[in-house]
């Protein structure tokens, strides 16, 4: 059958399809969002990108607390009462076309006066006339177009952020002075003795010497900071030989050129701090459509409706009281902990377990926060504030506020400790030796020994590699938060998964029928049955099913939360729950089990088991060999056989754990050395994604919120997490290189500068030559390693 | 007064204006985004071809 998709949204719109000026539409948002469009001239929307929408959802009542002034004056970032500016994070922009269509949102409301779409972090910045339009407005047209903005509790804490370009001014005026210093001092570099550079040679020098002011007292001092931080903490960082290098360059090529004893080194110094502060920039540079930093406050709502004597009032979550009646409506998050007074409840606890199947509620049922309610409007009361609730609680852990790098010993600081002390030793010795022999060049020979071996390329080593390393995963969708996270992984030795929705997907589970043989035509029955219900369930059983004949069903009808029903030629067939059935037999409480019963008649039961991801015993037995193997699942023990079966026989697992109960068995076994890598997925693994070594999360869909981690792995990319772990430590080969290739040419300088020879032009070539060469080297090695990870 | 006096100062106060463009544009946020300003310079078609009615002379381009 061929399939036909959406003009608007792209979906195969096979089971519902409305035709208009000659285009197909998969429902009528889709529809409603392509006539707006068109009644405004905006067609162009379909010409840059085929199929760019999305279909608006149901709204209704969802934006009413954007009309209280409070909240408004939280998420605007400028307010004078007649206009007003507010940037909306909209997770749907992926194309030219929504760029296009959000900046020509004044095409559609006359009061929006111009819109800007930063495309990396997905977020539009609106300016609009707020005496005649209202943020409420603004909002609402977004979402009847397919851009709904997601609003949630974060954006109320943080207001106006400021961005931190300090290193990119640094840069620049590290940049800007290399180059004048370079020019300036170029002349020195022929000792031709000409009348008039010697005449002018003053002025130069004193004009470097005011160009490397800003560099060593602006650009270079995040060094001097670091390297005073370190030694107060008792550590010899890499800054400390970096920032001891800088002082005796800036004070000798002073002294020098006050005495008129030489030009000094103000080419090395500019230089130094350039390229040291290139490997930070490109080390620092990260994703911005993607957080690392998440809690539930990103989860959120901002306010949700509280019913006090019959009237619906929007009000802030934080305000929320025990006893207070809320109202949930279709597709609301539940913010707090409560009991069911009213309506069917459907809850898609997906966010806090990873579990994707929606779990039925009947009023007096206790509602847990961070569940989305699925069909229709409920009312709850709450039992406890926000912060009190069971999920909410696990933030208040210390191990939320502890900043994993802090306790975490680079590579380059590990070396630094010994070559710091190496240069010292040498520097006092070498100064020994001249002070009987020559005393008069013995404080040349310390300084020179200082500035020469000033770790340049070593300090860079870790930066490029690293930060290659990470563009070149982003790039293979594995998205770390920082550099030093490869680095740390490289380290470890237990793995630690989570179960559900982490080695299982979320789309597919498979089923095996236990019972009577379904005649043929109970199958033709079955297969049509299912063919008409929306329940997950349903449309996995459906999937599962082979082809069969399309039929009429005289009478078809869904008990929502119980089974389906239907007849056909007089042969009535029910699907569903052991109850809805009929069947009071049921052995299994812990598989998901749908049972059949044709004319009143029990067949028998299909149970469901998780479907694990692609390639998943193949990566288990690539890491048993290096790693100690745990799988730790929030869920009963049902799939302890399967699993079994799977995986190597040494993986240990652990079912029946909490939240709590993950992260103090990972906080247990790094008391005993263990270095963990944890990979999980939902808010439920967020306690051990932090307090682990490496947290990574796997996500379906990476613009879907992850919980707070220090990586973000795509899913359709878990089997090549061997492969990743192995190229981390691969990286760290080549940093070790790089050490050793900076080693070298440590030696030939310290040879200058021990017999006394050191000239600024040898400093010049010698630094800058160093400094690229293991740029070149670690960029190249890495791409090396890009490839084979291809 | 020598050339090179003239000439250094010259260079210096030329420096050191680019240098301040460079600030200025970091101030104003250009290197803040710099993936959307290589879509939005591709629009300016588009937004001319709504206004096709009223001019003679976008029927050109198109």
């Amino acid at each position: 059958m061929e399939h036909q998709n959406c003009f608007h949204c792209g979906d195969n719109c096979d089971s519902e399809q409305i035709k208009y000026d000659d285009k197909l539409f998969c429902c009528n948002g889709c529809k409603t969002v392509y006539e707006i469009f068109s009644e405004n001239d905006l067609t162009c929307y379909y010409d840059l990108q085929a199929s760019p929408g999305s279909a608006p959802k149901e709204i209704q009542g969802k934006y009413d607390f954007l009309g209280q002034e409070n909240i408004i004056e939280k998420l605007t970032e400028f307010n004078d009462g007649r206009i007003q500016i507010a940037t909306l994070y909209i997770p749907h922009i992926h194309c030219s076309s929504c760029i296009w269509i959000l900046e020509n949102l004044n095409k559609l409301n006359k009061n929006i006066t111009s819109s800007q779409v930063n495309f990396g972090k997905k977020t539009v910045r609106v300016t609009y006339n707020s005496e005649k339009s209202s943020l409420q407005e603004v909002v609402l047209l977004l979402s009847t177009i397919g851009y709904e903005p997601y609003i949630s509790l974060d954006d109320f804490k943080t207001g106006k952020e400021d961005i931190n370009r300090s290193l990119i001014y640094k840069l620049g005026v590290a940049g800007f002075a290399f180059g004048n210093v370079m020019f300036l001092s170029f002349p020195e570099y022929f000792k031709g003795g000409e009348f008039w550079l010697e005449q002018y040679k003053h002025l130069f020098r004193w004009l470097m010497f005011a160009f490397s002011l800003p560099v060593v007292f602006y650009a270079g001092r995040d060094y001097f900071t670091s390297a005073y931080k370190g030694l107060r903490a008792g550590i010899l960082n890499i800054d400390v030989p970096i920032a001891l290098g800088l002082v005796v360059l800036f004070v000798r090529s002073t002294v020098e050129i006050v005495l008129n004893l030489g030009a000094g080194f103000f080419d090395s110094l500019t230089g130094l701090v350039f390229f040291l502060l290139l490997g930070r920039f490109f080390q620092q540079r990260t994703y911005s459509f993607l957080s690392f930093e998440r809690d539930y406050k990103s989860y959120f709502p901002i306010a949700i409706t509280k019913i006090s004597n019959g009237i619906e009032a929007p009000i802030q979550v934080y305000d929320i009281e025990k006893g207070d009646r809320l109202l949930i409506r279709n597709e609301e998050l539940i913010p707090v902990d409560g009991i069911l007074i009213n309506g069917r409840a459907k809850i898609d606890y997906s966010f806090v377990t990873g579990e994707s199947d929606p779990i039925n509620k009947t009023s007096g049922d206790k509602l847990f926060a961070g569940g989305k309610q699925t069909t229709g409007v409920i009312e709850m009361e709450a039992l406890k504030s926000v912060e009190q609730s069971y999920l909410t609680q696990l933030w208040s852990n210390d191990v939320f506020s502890k900043n994993k790098e802090d306790g975490f010993t680079t590579l380059t600081n590990t070396i630094s400790k010994r070559f710091t002390i190496a240069v010292l030793i040498i520097a006092f010795v070498s100064t020994s030796y001249w002070l009987f022999t020559d005393s008069s060049k013995a404080m040349n020979v310390f300084t020179a020994v200082l500035i020469i071996v000033c770790p340049c390329a070593i300090a860079l080593s870790a930066p490029f590699t690293l930060g290659n390393l990470l563009r070149i995963f982003g790039k293979l969708k594995f998205y770390l938060k920082n550099a030093s996270v490869i680095e740390q992984l490289a380290a470890i030795d237990t793995i630690i998964f989570d179960k559900t929705g982490t080695i299982t997907s979320n789309k597919q589970s498979s089923a095996t029928y236990d019972g009577a043989v379904l005649s043929t035509s109970e199958g033709i029955q079955l297969k049509n049955t299912l063919r008409g219900s929306n329940h997950p369930l349903s449309r996995t059983l459906y999937d599962i099913l082979d082809e069969n004949n399309i039929i009429t069903l005289n009478h078809f009808e869904e008990h929502l939360g119980k089974g389906i029903e239907s007849e056909h030629q007089n042969d009535t067939m029910k699907i569903g729950s052991a109850s809805f059935v009929g069947y009071d037999q049921d052995t299994s409480i812990l598989n998901t089990t749908v049972h059949i019963t044709s004319n009143d008649q029990y067949k028998g039961k299909y149970t469901f088991f998780n479907s694990y991801r692609k390639g998943l015993s193949k990566l288990f037995n690539n890491l048993k060999t290096d790693y100690d193997l745990v799988i730790l699942s929030g869920d009963n023990a049902g799939e302890m056989e399967n699993l079994e079966k799977l995986l190597p026989s040494k993986t240990k697992l652990i079912f029946n754990q909490k939240p709590n109960d993950k992260l103090e068995y990972i906080k247990y076994h790094q008391s005993e050395g263990a270095k963990i890598l944890m990979i999980g997925d939902g808010l439920n693994d967020a306690g051990a994604l932090a307090q682990s070594n490496v947290g990574i999360a796997i996500s379906e869909n990476v613009n879907v919120f992850s919980p707070a981690c220090d990586a973000i792995l795509d899913a359709t990319k878990f089997n090549q997490l061997y492969k990743y772990i192995k190229a981390s430590k691969q990286a760290i080969k080549i940093i070790k290189w790089s050490f050793v290739l900076s080693f070298f040419y440590n030696i030939i300088g310290l040879y200058f500068a021990v017999t006394g020879q050191l000239e600024p032009v040898i400093a010049a070539i010698l630094m800058p030559l160093s400094s690229i060469s293991i740029v070149a080297f670690t960029t190249l090695a890495t791409n090396l390693i890009g490839r084979k990870l291809e | 007064m020598s050339a090179i006096y003239i000439l250094l100062s010259i260079s210096i106060v030329v420096a050191i204006g680019f240098f301040i463009a460079f600030v200025l544009a970091v101030r104003s946020g250009q290197f803040d985004d710099d993936y959307t300003p290589s879509v939005r310079m591709l629009f300016e078609d588009e937004l001319v071809k709504e206004n096709q009615k009223q001019t003679i002379k976008t029927k050109k381009i198109n």
